[in-house]
């Protein structure tokens, strides 16, 4: 009986639908893994208090949140230089984030379970993410202001949070001061070396008028550094006042430590926290980590400049790609004979879709970035040079190879939408007295749009999500200023950029301290993926939409 | 009531005005026109571009040397001299501002190597005493010694000022002499010395000299520098070193002052370890003459340190070159072995000179012929007939752009070369190249390395072969899940389902390769480590299951059955498989503690299988889900779109589902998923951020599944942003992106023509 059933052939049917079947389980569970893991990571865990019991017998208290937990064979953990009793074959480990990286350098630990007592959650156990060294974990003592201390205990948690809030804004307003007002006079006085190095290259100005205006450069000069150091002063003053409060806290092998709140960018007290509270602290770190500067070698903080250099690139690649792939898409359905020559170049589009990435990459560095970039530098920054202002890496030569990538997207799916307009259509207008362009124009065009569109996103989605080529023609670890700013002509073009996709690779794979970045690796991550799943279902709704509207009408 | 004549002004500007759009319309029409083909042209231009860009940058690559205009021009020493003294040694300065030229009267004259210009001229004093050997040290070092025919010698340098007056940069030759001007005494006994070899490094300096009783002679100054004043002070020893059997005539010291080469008039090269110069001894002998070819009186005419004085370069009078090497043996005993033949000259060679800051070296005959080769690439660059008579020195400039070479008469060329890339050639590509510091040859990619004297190694193989190995596990992973799969969707699939199903392979296709690589990398590399009996078990395990799963469902009850319609047997198997894979995941430990002693991972080590934790394994998983969509979207479109009357046709005649589907469907659908086929592996030769995240990136040579390996695209996107513009590794990675864009343009190409003419053969059916 089984034989006749295998001679049915119906057991190798279950067998191919089970490859279906796990390809779907994969890309399901793909994505269950990144989004749980990436919205995880703004979850307040409880701090954890435990007693470890060292090989030597000693004992030692520790607090953290628990990373993992994981069952590995004892012998895999004795290889790792752990003593495990020989009688075990398996063994419970926990991942602890201990934090304070400055006072024990290492802020990560693994602990088999055996050796943990029984976990507390100490109501007074804070967790502080600071601006430097990572996050702090200990017992909340006291507050200080101008080294007074002024609450202790309970009323200490209560002084916190609105001290923090005041700290905060000052840092804010620091950074304001360093960001903008000192980079503005920096840039005003590099703006006026270049202006006297033009001056120096030009050959219409005699020595006098040359000397003219070295001089009024020079009070130029001048007159911006004594701004710098009015607002210098000024911000030595805001320092000071920052650094007014401070806290006490003690770690949990007992050591007393000062922390200003300053360095302080959140306090939470985790153990008390109710749900609610977690709920409010869950929004606030995730607001927080789309719209702030990243911090610590990009392993803390946020991902704005990330967001934003990934979306300016991709803006700029669609005006570019846009017009010139639809227009292409029509020349080669509308206008081009349809010979030999055409099928040629069709299949050659089609085939650049298929050609890896990274030689696109190379393209961009060599023609656009050193050929291009380099003659326009020759041509209108001569002042600046050797410094290159467009010979290098940056976001217009970004753009323009990536929209090299994406043009056999945007063409074959406009042509696709070309293929499927009704001939009748075409015809009509013509036989009305049309011209070609009207008909192109007022007829198929706007026919065609949805087409176009999904090209468009499907374009945007592969674009946003291509790291290779850009590693060699535009994105940095890190931008210290984002391409469009306050300045004239507030697009900076040349400005090399930060791109999801990159700073996952470089804080996943180029950070120091890979564990202490992981977790900002999986949200970035989420974040990159929720945005081009949410492009790519719009086209596929789109396409779809559209395909039942021409069945309608050739029906 | 009004009458129209033809003349009705009102009608005339509507007429005109009539004109006066269809004129704008046609306008219109041309501009559309225009636009729309400049777009079509532009992408054509744009394709063309790519490709023709790529090979501009790579063509350099197979350009052989080329000279400029000469310049000849005599130095006063020769015009006056009436004895015209012998030119021992030319050189040049970094900027080509200057050059220098030792005579055997002991005169030096530095001048301007492009004109002639003489920029000064000294002379070194050697009393009463004439002037019977010379040496020089590595050329960087720019130190030469003079041998004395009483036992003496001087020790001298070349040394060139550079300053910015008025911000033109000047240069000022002269000459410095480390241990002063006056001869030192290196035979007591004030025997000539015939023979000479000096070297300079940073523990001081080694004269070797031999005399003309067959005395071989060492003297070494230990340096050493105070830390407070910065001065150097010279501690002298003095060695005699056991002779070679036969009469000395090239002595070749390296630049560590260890290793001493001796060439005696039998042809035989003899190793010295000088380490300890008093008991220096020799180890090994070899014959750089055939026996054969010695009967005919060929003898070595030449012999000269390459740059980083490891390889020696033996030139012979019948023009024959070959270069020569220490090998560290077993022992760690040196070894003289011969490493590669050059083209040969027409003439004896009468000079070699190493180039300055490559393996490169330029060569004199005595036909008149200059020869530029390269040692690791053994390519011949340049072997031209520039002299009537014999060429008896030559000299190359640090930066390799101009070449100098004298005639008998002592007139100096000069001659402007453009020499940019002589590293490539097809040999140092793609076969096997013996290094430098290398016991055999070997396939290696390793660009570039802290020191001046490192030898770049640029064979392609190794990322070739790891190109391959990695899209060979990717598909082996992606080919069977993703035709599976797509046969599957395609025929035997409920189009609810299918409906479902297909959105989802889209998302897979778009998810970004760096997500992939990312969680390959830091998620899947760990946990294929810490579970690596799950990943067998599962691959045995899953097929079974769902074999079993088929036969349960076939064991249920018709009525229960029937309330699943056909197609669905994907959807019942979700959870089977879910649950298999579980299983196998959390017994993975007890399968390493029951077989393999608690850890599978250290069982491989101990049965002497490598284990990388991010090995070509997690590679294939990782880049086969990136290639499974493409594969599975080209073949379930050609298997969906086989006609329906074929099939239809089948089952009326009585064949099973299975049999119409491997019997009919298959096989006229099997060029579309050639194609497919074709297209994923394109798309797995090019990936290069999952290949950059999970694995070591290491060039190796093998196809071990649990080692890395480092890909052309990979290599690309690691070191192209290091290298220097228009240098032999920047246009060597242009290479790899051409060989790239090549490989999968044909590939991309051949799948496009097989599916159009499937499209045609579909509709004819």
């Amino acid at each position: 009986m089984i034989r006749r059933w295998f001679k049915s052939g119906d057991p190798w049917i279950w067998l191919i639908g089970g490859a279906v079947s796990l390809s779907v389980i994969m890309v399901v569970g793909l994505l269950l893994l990144i989004g749980v893991r990436g919205l995880g990571h703004f979850w307040q865990p409880p701090v954890v208090e435990a007693t470890v019991t060292e090989a030597s017998g000693q004992e030692r208290e520790i607090l953290g949140t628990i990373r993992t937990l994981e069952t590995v064979s004892a012998q895999s953990v004795r290889e790792s230089g752990i003593d495990v009793p020989a009688s075990l074959n398996f063994v419970e480990r926990y991942l602890f984030k201990l934090g304070n990286r400055d006072i024990t350098g290492q802020d990560f630990e693994w602990f088999v379970a055996d050796n943990l007592s029984e976990f507390r959650y100490p109501a007074d156990a804070i967790q502080l993410e600071r601006r430097e060294w990572g996050d702090f974990f200990g017992y909340l003592q006291a507050i200080k202001e101008n080294g007074e201390v002024i609450a202790e205990g309970e009323a200490a948690f209560e002084a916190l949070p609105p001290r923090l809030a005041r700290a905060n804004a000052i840092m804010a307003e620091i950074n304001h001061l360093e960001r903008y007002e000192i980079g503005q006079i920096n840039k005003n006085i590099e703006q006026l070396r270049l202006e006297r190095r033009r001056i120096e290259l030009s050959d219409e100005l005699t020595a006098a008028e040359k000397a003219q205006a070295y001089a009024d450069i020079e009070q130029q000069v001048a007159g911006f550094n004594a701004d710098y150091e009015v607002l210098f002063s000024e911000l030595n003053e805001v320092r000071e006042r920052s650094m007014r409060d401070a806290l006490v806290a003690t770690t949990s092998d007992g050591q007393s430590v000062t922390i200003p709140l300053a360095h302080v960018v959140r306090a939470t007290r985790a153990n008390t926290m109710g749900v609610t509270d977690k709920l409010m602290e869950y929004g606030s770190r995730f607001w927080g980590f789309l719209s702030e500067y990243p911090r610590e070698a990009n392993t803390e903080g946020g991902i704005l400049p990330a967001i934003f250099g990934t979306v300016m690139m991709v803006m700029i690649m669609s005006i570019v790609v846009t017009p010139f792939g639809v227009l292409a898409a029509i020349y080669l359905r509308e206008y081009a004979h349809q010979g030999p020559v055409t099928r040629m170049v069709r299949i050659s589009v089609n085939n650049l879709a298929g050609v890896p990435s990274i030689v696109f990459g190379v393209f961009g560095l060599g023609f656009f970035v050193y050929f291009f970039g380099g003659n326009i530098d020759q041509m209108f920054y001569p002042e600046a040079l050797p410094a290159p202002t467009f010979g290098s890496p940056g976001l217009i030569w970004a753009s323009l190879t990536l929209a090299l990538l994406t043009l056999p997207v945007v063409i074959v799916s406009t042509e696709e939408g070309l293929t499927r307009i009704p001939k009748a259509m075409r015809e009509g207008s013509l036989a009305l007295g049309a011209t070609k362009s009207e008909t192109l124009w007022r007829v198929i065009v706007p026919v065609a749009t949805p087409a176009m569109m999904t090209g468009l996103i499907l374009a945007v989605a592969r674009a946003a999500g291509e790291v290779a080529p850009l590693m060699l023609v535009g994105v940095v670890k890190l931008a210290p200023n984002l391409p469009v700013d306050g300045e004239f002509p507030f697009l900076h073009l040349e400005r090399r950029i930060m791109h999801l996709g990159f700073h996952i690779y470089d804080v996943g794979f180029q950070s120091p301290n890979v564990e202490a970045g992981r977790p900002l690796v999986y949200a970035t991550a989420m974040v990159l993926v929720a945005l081009i799943l949410l492009l790519n279902l719009t086209a596929i709704a789109i396409r779809n939409r559209l395909r039942e509207r021409y069945k309608s009408d050739s029906d | 009531m009004s009458i129209t004549t033809d003349t009705d002004p009102q009608a005339d500007q509507a007429e005109s005005a009539r004109l006066r759009h269809r004129k704008l319309r046609g306008l219109r029409d041309i501009g559309t026109r225009l636009m729309v083909s400049t777009a079509g042209y532009g992408v054509v231009i744009s394709l063309t571009l790519i490709f023709v860009f790529l090979f501009i940058e790579v063509m350099p690559l197979l350009r052989s040397a080329q000279l400029g205009e000469v310049v000849t021009y005599a130095t006063p020493a020769t015009e006056q001299a009436s004895d015209s003294p012998e030119t021992l040694y030319l050189a040049k300065e970094r900027y080509q501002e200057a050059a220098v030229r030792f005579l055997d009267n002991g005169q030096v004259e530095f001048f301007e190597p492009t004109s002639g210009q003489m920029l000064a001229s000294e002379v070194i004093e050697t009393g009463d005493a004439d002037i019977v050997s010379f040496a020089h040290g590595e050329p960087r070092t720019q130190m030469a010694a003079i041998g004395l025919n009483d036992g003496t010698a001087v020790m001298v340098k070349h040394h060139y000022e550079i300053t910015y007056p008025d911000d033109v940069r000047k240069v000022t030759p002269n000459l410095e002499y480390p241990m002063g001007p006056s001869p030192m005494v290196l035979d007591p006994e004030g025997s000539a010395l015939t023979h000479i070899a000096i070297q300079e490094g940073e523990r001081g300096i080694t004269v070797v000299a031999v005399t003309e009783d067959d005395r071989m002679l060492l003297k070494r100054f230990v340096a050493r520098t105070s830390f407070l004043t910065g001065e150097t002070e010279y501690t002298p020893t003095e060695a005699v070193l056991p002779p070679p059997p036969a009469t000395i005539k090239a002595l070749l010291l390296d630049i560590t002052q260890e290793n001493l080469l001796v060439i005696d008039q039998n042809e035989g090269m003899h190793y010295y370890d000088v380490r300890n110069p008093n008991r220096a001894e020799r180890l090994d002998t070899a014959q750089l003459v055939s026996p054969e070819a010695a009967q005919a009186g060929i003898e070595v005419t030449a012999a000269e340190y390459l740059l980083g004085t490891v390889s020696v370069m033996v030139g012979r009078s019948d023009g024959s070159l070959s270069q020569y090497m220490l090998v560290r043996d077993a022992n760690n005993v040196g070894r003289i072995e011969r490493i590669r033949e050059f083209d040969s000259h027409p003439g004896s060679i009468t000079h070699i000179f190493p180039e300055f800051t490559r393996k490169g070296f330029v060569v004199g005959d005595a036909s008149g012929h200059l020869g530029i080769h390269f040692a690791t690439s053994n390519k011949t660059l340049l072997l031209e007939s520039v002299l009537p008579g014999a060429v008896a020195r030559v000299a190359v400039s640090p930066r390799n752009d101009g070449v100098m070479y004298t005639d008998t008469d002592g007139q100096i060329h000069y001659r402007t070369l453009k020499n940019a890339h002589p590293q490539s050639s097809f040999q140092a590509l793609w076969q096997k190249v013996w290094y430098e510091g290398r016991d055999q040859a070997e396939y290696i990619w390793q660009s570039s390395s802290a020191t001046d004297e490192f030898e770049p190694k640029f064979s392609l193989m190794p990322l070739t072969l790891g190109t391959l190995k990695a899209a060979f596990y990717a598909m082996l992973f992606a080919m069977p899940l993703a035709i599976f799969g797509a046969v599957y969707t395609a025929y035997f699939m409920h189009p609810t389902i299918r409906g479902w199903v297909k959105p989802v392979i889209e998302v897979m296709e778009a998810l970004p390769t760096v997500i992939l690589g990312f969680l390959a990398g830091l998620w899947f590399a760990p946990f294929v480590e810490n579970h690596l009996p799950a990943m067998f078990s599962i691959l045995l395990v899953l097929p079974l299951v769902m074999l079993l799963t088929a036969l349960g469902w076939r064991a249920l009850p018709l009525s229960i059955r029937q309330r699943v319609p056909e197609g669905w047997e994907a959807v019942l198997l979700v959870p089977a498989i879910i649950g298999a894979i579980w299983a196998c995941v959390a017994l993975s430990p007890s399968v390493e503690v029951a077989f393999f002693d608690g850890s599978m991972r250290q069982w491989f080590t101990d049965v002497g299988i490598t284990y990388d934790q991010r090995n070509a394994m997690v590679v294939g998983i990782a880049m086969g889900f990136a290639v499974i969509p493409t594969i599975f979207s080209i073949a379930e479109d050609a298997v969906f779109n086989v006609p329906k009357h074929l099939s239809q046709g089948s089952l009326a005649l009585g064949a099973t589902r299975w049999q119409t589907m491997l019997g009919v469907v298959l096989l006229t659908a099997s060029p579309g998923i050639f194609s497919a086929v074709m297209i994923g592996f394109g798309r797995a030769v090019g990936e290069t951020m999952i290949v950059l995240m999970a694995t070591g990136n290491s060039p190796v040579m093998n196809f071990n599944i649990f080692e890395g390996m480092r890909t052309l695209s990979a290599n690309i996107a690691v070191e192209m942003p290091e290298a220097a513009v228009g240098g032999t590794h920047y246009r060597l990675l242009f290479l790899a992106a051409l060989v790239l864009f090549g490989f999968t343009f044909i590939l991309n190409t051949i799948a496009e023509v097989v599916r159009q003419r499937l499209r045609t053969r579909y509709s004819s059916l």
